[in-house]
């Protein structure tokens, strides 16, 4: 019973966020609602028992990627509201409704026909359990921890390279650019 | 009757559906270069969440893994996509994403 | 030496590489007596071939093959550049180097002074090369190559005072109607592939018994279309007499003694196919050469420059030979190329010698009694006419002799054409050597004409241009004892080259041999007493009607029709070509261009239509996954 409780209002959360970031006008509202999603799923994860994940999905989705995004608004000074009844093509809104209805069937349905389907056990477990078989309150984080840092070393080792590119690129992407030419003096 | 049913790996997978159709509706509806970015991690979100429903289900910590990741590339992507609208909105400060149409065949 | 018999063609082409390269240091004389030296070993080589085949029995000397690389490697059907030594190619080997090194001499004294002297002997040794290739080939396309070869060089040397208008009309023009003929030799490459599979001389021999009579025919006529353009024959002649625009020497070593030839080599090659093929092919072929030889024999009686008589001789003298060709007298017709090599090539080195004391004059009117200045030109020259007139014993009476007995043997008609032909070869033969020999001196008066300073008095011509001269004497009076019709052991080059080709008189020919032998030598006398009548006696008033100096019009006509209907037919096939072909590909061009302009339109540069866009492709392929591959 407590599982549907909350099952059900982590998915409010989640719903009602996502709507609100399609229909808010204002971009920091829909940032704001971007949050309220985040969070919701965050919940549902730990209702899953991926605590590990529950953690970073707040600290770096909440904490970093949304607060970047209000960094952005609040720098570039774009924090108007964009009036929603403004589309120049006429032919989009009725597409993407359509694509967004079909979606959900479809999907919808490849999950409802698959959800007798036998699973087959891949058998490493998500948690690590203590000698005796009882759980272990860290159990999940040292099970993703192995998994990790044995099977997927690679996949990490390139991820950290991957992010201090994207932290370079970037800084050289958005500096301001110079005023006087590359020779020093003006033409 | 409603406090019998226990929420299955399906309901999971249908909210993620739902979440990512949502996501698809907003990349396609905004004008806002940083809103529709934001729907783009709407997106990534439903499939974070259709991993872990699956790893929970097969028992498998290889789902948990992948998500982490997304958010790490996820993570790097935001930043270098907002990063590219700071330098295009530093020189138009009011464009919407139908103005930034230069690559038209 | 056999079994370096690719030395023959290799010496000449690293003459021309190193007078390419080196030729204009050397200059005058000494690149001469180089290039002379190169043909000149390459004749020795020839001999030391020519005595290693005599040691050989006469079955093993056909199938001397030398097999320097595979050309054109096709799966089992490579063609190879290989030489083939065999009689019928160490004989011709033997006279273009021969005559060639003592050409090549000759050109060293005649082109003195000429500012592009070494010039000169690149191309000759190109062109010494090419021949040798021709003659040496041991399949179709070696012999193409060399005859394309040829064609080429005898451009270049045609209109080697290029600066004259005339003579850079007439190498293209000799070039352009080769290529006429070069077509006929093309289409008789092909059609001997797909008869026979290979263009080995060996292989068309073999197969000489299996193929159809009419591949045979088609072979054999298309090569004879070649052998025209290159030898000079109706309808292809038109390019000799303009030929003679080129030097001296050139005349007589490409148009006199070699190049002309390779018809009547190419011919004699493909024998064993002329054997089988449909009668009407000889009856083409005899009928082509004798009305040849009497065409320009008549229009050789009215032509004034000393170098067109010798032309237009030359023209007749080649039809003789495809009579004999065509009436199964191969060895005769070898035997005349030869004996007319040498006495030919006389004519003409002697009436250079002519040219070069009269100071470049031309026209034999103006010429006459030069006997007395000229002595060892006049003699030479004299001996050259004897043999050509056809007076035993000089060597062109025997060869002419056996060309009359064969033609007889086919067909009487034939041989009194023939026989008038050369009764008309006496006459213009003597009218020559009296208008320039002998008479009165008409020179006296072109010295005013010619503005030349001083006492201009001819004069005899250099050692190194005399020397030659006589050699080829010698040759003219000695020549015919190669094959001589008194017994068969007389008859050494019908044994020499009896593998190659084979020819047999009928017995009523034969008994007849004496008689005709005779009726030629009385018809010899007849048209030099009758030449002496006329121009030296002035008893008689010279016939030389306008129509024949003009070579009864042909000439004209044909330069009329192509600058008139015949570039017509050219232009309106232009016409077709750029509006039925090149629209067919414009349009196609247009056409996908304006498709493309219509795609383009998807390309709007808009993000959110490329969304739509990838929203609707996955939404199409979820429908698939769900329909097709059965969830529902």
């Amino acid at each position: 019973m407590i599982e549907l409780f909350v099952f059900v209002v982590a998915s409010a959360m989640v719903l009602g966020g996502a709507v609100g970031v399609v229909l808010r006008t204002h971009p920091v509202h829909a940032a704001l609602s971007l949050v309220l999603t985040l969070f919701g799923v965050s919940v549902h994860f730990v209702a899953m028992e991926a605590n590990f994940l529950a953690a970073v999905q707040v600290i770096v989705y909440a904490g970093a990627i949304v607060v970047l995004f209000l960094f952005v608004i609040m720098l570039l000074g774009v924090d108007k509201t964009e009036d929603l009844r403004l589309e120049p093509f006429r032919v989009q809104r009725p597409v993407a409704a359509v694509v967004g209805a079909a979606l959900v069937s479809l999907v919808g349905l490849a999950i409802i026909a698959s959800r007798d389907a036998t699973t087959a056990v891949m058998g490493t477990g998500t948690e690590v359990l203590a000698a005796d078989g009882s759980p272990l309150h860290d159990g999940n984080i040292k099970r993703l921890a192995r998994d990790v840092f044995s099977d997927h070393v690679l996949a990490f080792e390139l991820t950290s390279v991957l992010l201090v590119i994207a932290v370079v690129g970037t800084v050289v992407l958005a500096r301001k650019p110079r005023t006087d030419g590359p020779g020093g003096q003006p033409s | 009757m409603i406090a019998i049913a226990t929420p299955t790996t399906t309901w999971y997978l249908l909210l993620g559906a739902v979440l990512f159709a949502v996501g698809v509706v907003g990349v396609m509806v905004r004008r806002n270069p940083l809103v529709l970015f934001m729907c783009v991690e709407l997106m990534l979100n439903a499939v974070n969440l259709t991993f872990v429903a699956l790893a929970k289900k097969l028992d498998d910590i290889g789902g948990q893994t992948t998500v982490f990741f997304v958010m790490v590339v996820a993570a790097a992507e935001v930043v270098v996509g907002l990063g590219i609208i700071v330098a295009i909105l530093r020189r138009r400060p009011n464009a919407t994403t139908d103005d930034l149409a230069e690559l038209k065949g | 030496m056999l079994d370096v018999v690719w030395l023959i063609p290799a010496l000449p082409l690293a003459g021309f590489l190193f007078i390419l390269l080196f030729g204009r240091r050397l200059g005058d004389p000494k690149s001469g007596y180089f290039a002379t030296a190169m043909v000149g070993a390459s004749f020795v080589v020839t001999v030391g071939v020519f005595f290693d085949l005599l040691a050989l029995d006469a079955e093993q000397r056909t199938h001397q093959v030398t097999r320097l690389f595979s050309w054109v490697p096709l799966a089992g059907r490579s063609i190879d550049l290989a030489f083939l030594a065999d009689p019928l190619s160490i004989t011709m080997c033997l006279f273009v180097t021969g005559i060639g090194s003592l050409i090549h001499l000759y050109a060293v004294g005649y082109m003195h002074g000429d500012p592009r002297f070494s010039k000169f002997f690149l191309y000759l040794n190109l062109f010494a090369f090419s021949m040798l290739m021709l003659v040496l080939g041991s399949n179709l396309l070696v012999t193409f190559l060399g005859w394309e070869g040829v064609g080429t060089c005898s451009y270049l040397l045609i209109s080697f005072w290029h600066e004259k208008e005339s003579a850079a009309t007439a190498g293209k023009k000799a070039f352009v109607t080769n290529r006429v003929g070069d077509w006929g030799f093309m289409m008789a490459m092909f059609f001997a592939f797909w008869a026979v599979g290979s263009l080995d001389y060996s292989a068309l021999g073999g197969a000489a018994g299996t193929i159809a009579q009419s591949a045979a025919t088609a072979i054999v006529l298309f090569a004879f279309v070649g052998a025209c353009g290159k030898s000079a024959q109706l309808p292809l002649y038109l390019w000799l007499p303009d030929a003679m625009e080129g030097p001296t020497p050139v005349s007589a070593l490409i148009h006199a003694a070699t190049m002309v030839t390779a018809g009547v080599f190419l011919m004699v090659r493909l024998s064993p196919l002329l054997s089988v093929a449909a009668d009407y092919a000889g009856w083409i072929i005899a009928i082509t050469g004798v009305a040849t030889a009497l065409f320009a024999a008549t229009v050789a009686v009215a032509q004034n420059d000393i170098k067109k008589v010798l032309a237009y001789s030359t023209v007749s003298q080649l039809g003789f030979m495809f009579l004999a060709v065509g009436s199964g007298a191969y060895v005769a017709a070898i035997f005349h190329m030869v004996t007319h090599a040498f006495f030919k090539a006389l004519l003409f080195l002697g009436s250079g010698s002519v040219i070069h004391g009269m100071h470049h004059e031309q026209d034999m009117r103006r010429m006459g009694a030069l006997r007395a200045l000229m002595p060892i030109t006049a003699a030479t020259f004299i001996i050259g006419w004897l043999a050509i007139a056809g007076v035993p014993p000089f060597a062109g009476f025997w060869s002419k002799d056996e060309i009359l007995l064969f033609a007889y043997d086919k067909s009487p008609v034939l041989y009194f054409v023939a026989l008038v032909t050369a009764l008309l070869t006496a006459y213009y033969m003597t009218r020559q050597v009296i208008m320039v020999f002998f008479g009165k001196a008409q020179w006296h008066d072109a010295h005013e004409e010619h503005g030349a300073a001083g006492d201009f008095t001819p004069h005899e011509s250099p050692k190194v241009m005399v020397a030659p001269l006589v050699i080829l004497a010698g040759l003219s009076v000695v020549g015919g004892l190669i094959q001589l019709p008194f017994s068969d052991n007389l008859k050494r080059l019908e044994h020499w080259l009896e593998p190659v080709g084979e020819h047999h008189l009928s017995a009523s020919a034969d008994d007849l041999t004496y008689v005709l032998m005779a009726v030629a030598v009385v018809v010899s006398i007849a048209g030099i007493a009758a030449s002496i009548m006329v121009y030296a006696k002035h008893k008689v008033k010279p016939i030389e009607p306008a129509i024949l100096a003009n070579a009864w019009g042909y000439d004209r006509a044909v330069s009329r029709f192509m600058g008139g209907p015949g570039r017509q037919v050219f232009a309106d096939i232009v016409e077709i070509d750029t509006q039925v072909i090149d629209s067919l590909v414009n349009d196609t061009g247009a056409q996908i261009a304006a498709a493309a302009g219509q795609v383009r339109k998807l390309q709007s540069g808009n993000v959110r239509n490329y969304a739509a866009a990838i929203g609707v492709g996955v939404v199409l392929l979820l429908s698939w996954f769900v329909v097709v591959r059965g969830l529902l």
